[in-house]
């Protein structure tokens, strides 16, 4: 048993619990829905095991480290954090339909890791030597799986509200099944509500880290520029919603937006900026 | 003319109480934040200059682009935050802390219609008894109400984390004390960088303006290594490190281990590792082919001299013990490249036991034998060097501020309130987030004021 192979399993379990959603979505079946959350549990069960064996097989590698040192393990984890907030939301709200518009992001990262990134153990280069790794990156990325979370519900809500879908009679089988828009609504704030707070640690253990390793908190370094530049736009989300009564439909635009940002600051800074931080690019 | 003058002075006063300015101002920075991430910032290099038109170049320099987060503008920018941070709290604070200081504590006819929770009960009896059983369930099950006898009635009031009300300006403050602790460090901080070959001290460090830095003390690198993986990729740069005063070793900074992720810090300055290389000084002669007149030839590693026909020689690399790399071969040996007056650039092998093997090379010295004789190498270690006394203050910034999230996010004030009078309990309720779960924690409780007041009205 491989870690590999499981990963595989898990990549299959999420296009299986995907798959599910979209029946539930279109047919209004309620075991296609059932199917789907279980699945997905499933997944994040096998995946949580795979994530601790490659970290076991890099130690019987001779270079022992947490799987969070390149773009393949950090897509992974990402796509571990997504389904588990999303089983939070699951368990607690019971709107399956839900994930018909969240675990599409964690399998879509876990079918690009899989098909398209290198995925051997390398060794850890020395300036990743540090437990501040396992620090920042796992505060940031719940931060951005929370983001995500909202991003999905802001794409049910922009879709609940559409103009002409809003009215009883015209709103369609699929729409039936959305939960209340108000509950929409109040979900994107309160993933934001989560992700905000880790995305403040992130921020903050990353700085300690530099600011350990560099002697520098703050470089302006474009991934550090960028992380700040998410956190302006969920800082001008919050306060938009807290003291101007900005909900509904701008507020779920300002969500797509911070999910665009962050999706950048992750990937688009790793990708096509260069700096400190551009590790396995 | 007054009144204009006034209101002119209440547009300026109100632009920065409000809101809108802060929100444009996070934009704003967003978005010109952006620029830094794809102009590159600092010593521009070569590269990037032939890619830039000159008018764009002077357009891009006059702007700051080169170094936009130190920018005038940016700056402003960041000036503009902290005053309308500190404008709008200087505002509103009062107001709140009224509301935590001194809450209000009577529930009169008005209020209550104010709040989302409201419940009456029926309670025959004794309104001393009812006020001592309300009284030893509230305790119980919320906090220690306050007790207040206003005309024959009791009124008692409760709360619970009033404090988080203040929590949005503990955020608030927090991003001024980061900045004050960013303004400290800047003004007196530094960050430099010194080279130390192995053995030798230094007591000065370059910084990042160039300007020679003293230290107040020395520090010497006693010894610079490099770790591998098995696969050959670098695990660890190593260097030992003494701090001496007087020169003599301070103890316990007497042969630190500094590795990457693992720095010394001595006296508020901290010493990272952070980049290394090679010092040396090699010995060659130059003969007649057979060995007579030698003359000496002194390179250092990478290093260049000229050859007595005028071709350029440069020295690549050299090891002790050549027999590593040349089985059969023994003894030091050196790389070196001549570059010929015709533009020929021959790379050869210069032995120290083997002049047979070194009169090969004679067509591209010039005639002349040329013989390395050994050499000292030592490496040198290369330190960043940072002193900020601001980053305490920039760490109690932060963990304020990540407490005031945390508490301005999930902490609730909640209040309650208890009116007795004439046989009815009035109990009311506010709180200041998560109304649903206050909502059911409301209905529990005067399930229980019920239950209590029933049973002791039945005795
Ligand atoms: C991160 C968590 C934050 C939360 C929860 C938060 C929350 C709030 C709230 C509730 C208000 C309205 C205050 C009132 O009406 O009395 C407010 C106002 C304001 N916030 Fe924040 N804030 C946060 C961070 C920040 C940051 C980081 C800045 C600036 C760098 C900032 C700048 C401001 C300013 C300037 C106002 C004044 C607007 C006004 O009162 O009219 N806030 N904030």
């Amino acid at each position: 048993m491989t870690s590999s192979l499981l990963f595989n399993i898990t990549t299959l379990a999420y296009l299986i619990s995907m798959l599910c959603f979209f029946v539930h979505l279109a047919t209004r079946n309620t075991q296609a829905g059932a199917v789907g959350s279980y699945s997905a549990y499933g997944g994040l069960l096998v995946q949580t095991v795979a994530i601790l064996l490659r970290w076991k097989e890099s130690y019987d590698l001779g270079m022992g480290h947490a799987p969070l040192s390149n773009l393949y393990e950090s897509v992974v984890f990402f796509a571990w954090t997504i389904i588990l907030i999303f089983a939070f939301v699951d368990c607690k709200y019971r709107y399956r339909i839900i994930g018909a518009f969240v675990v599409p992001f964690a399998l879509f990262g876990m079918a690009w890791a899989q098909l398209g990134l290198n995925s051997g153990i390398q060794p850890l280069v020395p300036a990743l030597q540090s437990n501040w790794l396992l620090y920042h990156v796992v505060t940031c990325f719940l931060g951005y799986a929370a983001f995500a979370v909202a991003c999905g519900v802001s794409i049910m809500y922009l879709l609940a509200t559409r103009a002409g879908l809003g009215t009883e009679g015209s709103r369609g089988a699929i729409l039936d099944m959305f939960p209340p828009a108000r509950l929409l609504d109040d979900l994107n704030y309160k993933a934001i509500m989560v992700g905000f707070p880790l995305l403040t640690l992130g921020i903050v253990t990353g700085a300690a880290w530099a600011n350990y390793a560099w002697g520098t908190y703050w470089s302006w370094d474009p991934k550090e520029t960028w992380s700040l530049i998410v956190w302006f736009v969920y800082a001008a989300f919050l306060h938009a919603r807290l003291t101007r009564g900005w909900v509904g439909r701008r507020a779920a635009w300002l969500s797509l937006v911070g999910f665009a940002a962050t999706i950048f600051c992750y990937l688009g800074v790793n990708l096509l900026l260069s700096g400190l931080h551009s590790y396995g690019g | 003319m007054t009144t204009d003058k006034q209101s002119g002075f209440q547009l300026i006063l109100d632009f920065f109480y409000s809101l809108k300015l802060t929100m444009l101002l996070f934009i704003a920075l967003a978005v010109t934040s952006i620029i830094g991430t794809v102009i590159p910032q600092g010593s521009l290099s070569p590269e990037y200059l032939h890619t830039i038109s000159q008018s764009r170049l002077k357009l891009y320099q006059n702007l700051g682009f080169f170094d936009m987060y130190h920018s005038w503008w940016f700056i402003l920018l960041l000036s503009l935050l902290s005053i309308n941070l500190i404008a709008c709290s200087i505002r509103r604070l009062p107001g709140i802390w009224k509301l935590v200081s001194r809450p209000v504590m009577i529930m009169d006819d008005v209020f209550e219609k104010t709040l989302s929770s409201l419940t009456t009960i029926e309670a025959q009896g004794d309104a001393r008894i009812i006020r001592n059983q309300v009284d030893a369930v509230l305790t119980a099950e919320f906090s220690d109400p306050v007790i207040t006898e206003k005309d024959g009635t009791f009124h008692l009031f409760a709360q619970k984390t009033s404090w988080s009300r203040l929590a949005v300006y503990a955020v608030h403050l927090s991003v001024l004390v980061i900045f004050s602790g960013a303004i400290i460090g800047s003004l007196f901080g530094y960050k430099g960088f010194v080279n130390i070959p192995e053995g030798k001290s230094i007591d000065t460090v370059m910084s990042r303006a160039k300007k020679e830095i003293g230290l107040g003390f020395a520090v010497r690198c006693e010894k610079f290594s490099i770790a591998h993986y098995p696969n050959g990729t670098p695990k660890e740069f190593k260097s030992i490190l003494t701090v001496l005063e007087n020169d003599r070793p301070v103890e316990g900074y007497d042969g630190v281990p500094v590795i990457v992720n693992d720095p010394l810090t001595y006296k508020g300055i901290t010493f990272y590792q952070s980049s290394y290389g090679k010092l040396g000084e090699h010995e060659f002669t130059l003969s007649d082919p057979d060995g007579s007149n030698p003359q000496p030839l002194r390179l250092k590693s990478g290093g260049s001299a000229t050859l007595p026909d005028g071709s350029g020689i440069c020295l690549q690399h050299t090891t002790q013990d050549i027999s590593r790399f040349l089985p059969g071969i023994s003894g030091p040996a050196a790389q070196v490249e001549v570059h010929q007056a015709n533009g020929v650039t021959k790379p050869f092998i210069v032995y120290a036991n083997n002049p047979a093997m070194n009169r090969m090379n004679l067509p591209y010295t010039g005639g002349k034998l040329l013989q390395y004789r050994g050499g000292e190498e030592l490496m040198y270690t290369g330190l960043q060097v940072a002193k900020d006394p601001g980053v305490w203050v920039v760490w109690l910034g932060c963990i304020l501020m990540l407490a005031g999230i945390y508490s301005a996010f999930f902490m609730s004030h909640r209040r309650i309130w208890v009116r007795i009078e004439n046989g009815t309990v009035t109990v009311g309720g506010h709180a200041s987030k998560n109304q649903g779960g206050f909502q059911l924690f409301m209905e529990q409780l005067t399930t229980k004021l019920k239950d209590q007041l029933s049973k002791e009205g039945s005795k």
